[in-house]
């Protein structure tokens, strides 16, 4: 007779400034797998969950943003490595959670890696394309380069739940912004399990924090919010997202719309969390 | 120390007269210092944990924040001070939040003594000069922050500085005779330094006592330098310079406000507290409101009985301040960066 053991489920909890904390305000709720049986228990962020991000990320944004491009690309590309050593955990966490084959699954993991790769690779890369020498008419120097935007709020994609998550997180850390972000609220699973990728890479912590929970009660606190200097609405199609426009508005703040699916990676969803400065510098009369 | 070193009359100060009898020497001063009761560490601090628990919302957290401000002594004390970050230091403490003309003003500026003519001028007519309307200028003397100097430097730079016109002057204690057991040199410079506050027209400048407690080591120590500062004449004793770690903390504030509040039942007499360094949150603020509330009543909440050392907490306030009224989280970008 085999001898009976005891499972031990996870706790799965946020990530905020490089810890792991519970919800300020203890609430938690059920994730259910595709079928409707239980899976785990999330912690449930609130609003002063949302407040205590936005510190954390504010903390680690000028660090992270004086990081070098090419230095950033390296932290950005070992998340890539980190994320292929676990991939039989993300894996087993999408089957369960967003109820898929083994192939599906995979194959989901693969694409979040590639994503990943793809853009580490242009922090070094995307000042050449989105920078200029600006010809002016006199004896100077007029170079405009794009500078990060800040701290950037995101409601993630909610059906795709790790592609979904890595096509939004990533482009925003390119440029040195650090990001909040709210995952999919139903299948939570990977975006913690990231969260644990992220704690034990080189990121610093509060670059990227990640609230779970709902995103219709924390979206209008992090619109309102103005220490927030752009939103990302990708996944807010469901939420009343112009209601979150207008208030966003009333700190300036950039805001992507939201978009069906999962966003293809590319150039433009790096440069738009970006501000483009122009200096002007003498050039030496010879 | 010797016999002939323990009768050597002491400088009179009419509370330790009072109390001690005439005859007063730094023997009679060290058996009533040394016969004081021993502090309960571990109560203290559970006290001073279970006062930092009580939950203050909405137009209880809105009334203590308005309150911080108007007790805060807006510091600068770097090395690096100039006349323009004086003047901004002023300016700031003037108005310090331009959005909101609501927002009260806070109690005084502290600055070095070679600044208080600076910081006066660009008072102007906000200038209290020791009353309860407008801001006063603090200054720190007696070889701030050591207080490693003679007697007769400490003395200079106390008179120089409320010549200067400063309203309140906040002195360091000798630490080092102090933990040395010497309590008369301790109780000298003090009665010398509340000496050397008065003005021409007889008036003093309002004295503060720096104990410095995070060289002090123990709890116990702390309660016999608060008897000592108060029995030698201090109108506030202060926890700390800022410059030493740990600064501030809850449990000897609230340890330090027990003495006050022991003086006020023996005489009727109100000292003033002031925490000082590292109270940098308004939560952390709040704790201290509630500390002193509960242990010696409202009334000493008003800016000659209570003050906060600090430089960055006020903007903080301001913060939460913006929050409560907005109802929207409020970001640095919008408040002033000193």
């Amino acid at each position: 007779m085999t001898p009976t053991r005891l499972a031990v489920p996870k706790t799965y909890k946020l990530y905020i400034g490089g810890a792991f904390p519970r919800s300020e305000s203890g609430r938690t709720y059920e994730v259910a797998a595709r079928d409707g049986s239980f899976l785990a228990n999330a912690a449930k962020a609130s609003r002063k969950d949302a407040r205590d991000a936005v510190v954390a990320a504010r903390k680690a944004q000028s660090g992270w943003a004086g990081a070098t491009g090419y230095n950033r690309g390296q932290v950005l590309y070992r998340i890539a490595e980190l994320l292929e050593g676990r991939r039989a955990q993300f894996v087993d966490e999408l089957r369960r959670s967003e109820g898929l084959t083994d192939a599906q699954a995979n194959a989901q993991v693969d694409s979040a890696i590639d994503v990943w790769v793809w853009y580490a690779g242009w922090a070094d890369k995307y000042l050449q394309v989105a920078g200029n020498g600006n010809p002016v008419a006199g004896p100077y120097f007029n170079i405009s380069t794009p500078e990060p935007t800040g701290v950037v709020a995101v409601i993630a994609p909610q059906e795709s739940s790790l592609l979904g998550l890595v096509s939004v997180v990533a482009p925003a850390l390119v440029t040195g912004n650090t990001v909040v972000v709210v995952p999919s609220e139903q299948a939570p699973l990977s975006a913690i399990s990231l969260g644990e990728v992220l704690a034990t890479s080189d990121v610093p912590g509060g670059v990227v924090n990640v609230l779970t929970g709902s995103p219709a009660e924390l979206a209008p606190w992090l619109a309102a919010h103005a220490d927030v200097n752009a939103l990302d609405l990708t996944g807010a199609g469901d939420l009343d997202w112009v209601d979150l426009q207008i208030t966003a508005a009333d700190t300036l703040k950039r805001v992507l719309p939201p978009e069906p699916g999962v966003p293809a990676p590319s150039v433009d969803r790096i440069t738009f969390f970006t501000e483009t400065k122009t200096v002007w510098h003498p050039k030496g009369i010879i | 120390m010797t016999m002939e070193q323990s009768a050597v009359a002491l400088a009179p100060a009419e509370r330790a007269v009072s109390l001690l009898g005439g005859d007063l020497t730094e023997k009679s001063l060290k058996l009533h210092l040394d016969g004081l009761s021993g502090v309960d560490a571990v109560g203290l601090e559970a006290r001073a944990a279970g006062l930092s628990t009580r939950s203050i919302k909405t137009t209880s957290k809105a009334w203590a924040l308005d309150k911080i401000i108007s007790l805060i002594d807006l510091t600068t004390l770097e090395g690096a001070d100039t006349p323009g970050k004086v003047q901004s230091l002023v300016a700031k403490a003037v108005n310090p939040d331009p959005t909101d003309q609501t927002t009260p003003r806070v109690a005084a500026v502290c600055v070095y003594g070679d600044m208080v003519p600076i910081a006066i001028q660009a008072l102007g007519a906000h200038h209290a000069a020791g009353t309860d309307k407008g801001i006063n200028v603090a200054a720190v003397a007696t070889a701030f922050p050591s207080g490693r100097a003679s007697l007769a430097v400490k003395i200079a730079d106390t008179r120089d500085a409320v010549q200067a016109g400063a309203d309140e002057i906040d002195m360091v204690i000798d630490r080092g005779a102090f933990l040395s057991g010497r309590f008369g040199i301790v109780f000298d410079q003090i009665v010398a330094v509340k000496d050397a506050c008065r003005r021409v027209d007889g008036s003093y400048a309002h004295l503060k006592v720096i104990l410095e407690t995070g060289e002090l080591n123990t709890y116990d120590n702390v309660r016999r330098a608060s008897w000592l500062s108060i029995l030698a004449g201090a109108d506030f004793i202060k926890t700390s310079t800022g410059k030493v770690q740990p600064a501030a903390t809850l449990p000897v504030t609230l340890l330090m406000l027990q003495v006050v509040g022991d003086w006020y039942r023996l005489t009727g007499e109100r000292i003033g507290v002031k925490p000082a360094g590292g109270i940098r949150t308004s939560k952390d603020a709040i704790r201290y409101l509630v500390t002193v509330a509960e242990t010696v009543g409202e009334e000493w909440l008003q800016p000659h009985l209570f003050r906060f050392g600090a430089s960055s907490l006020l903007n903080d306030v301001l913060l939460q301040r913006q929050k409560t009224k907005s109802g929207n989280y409020s970001g640095a970008d919008y408040v002033t960066i000193d």
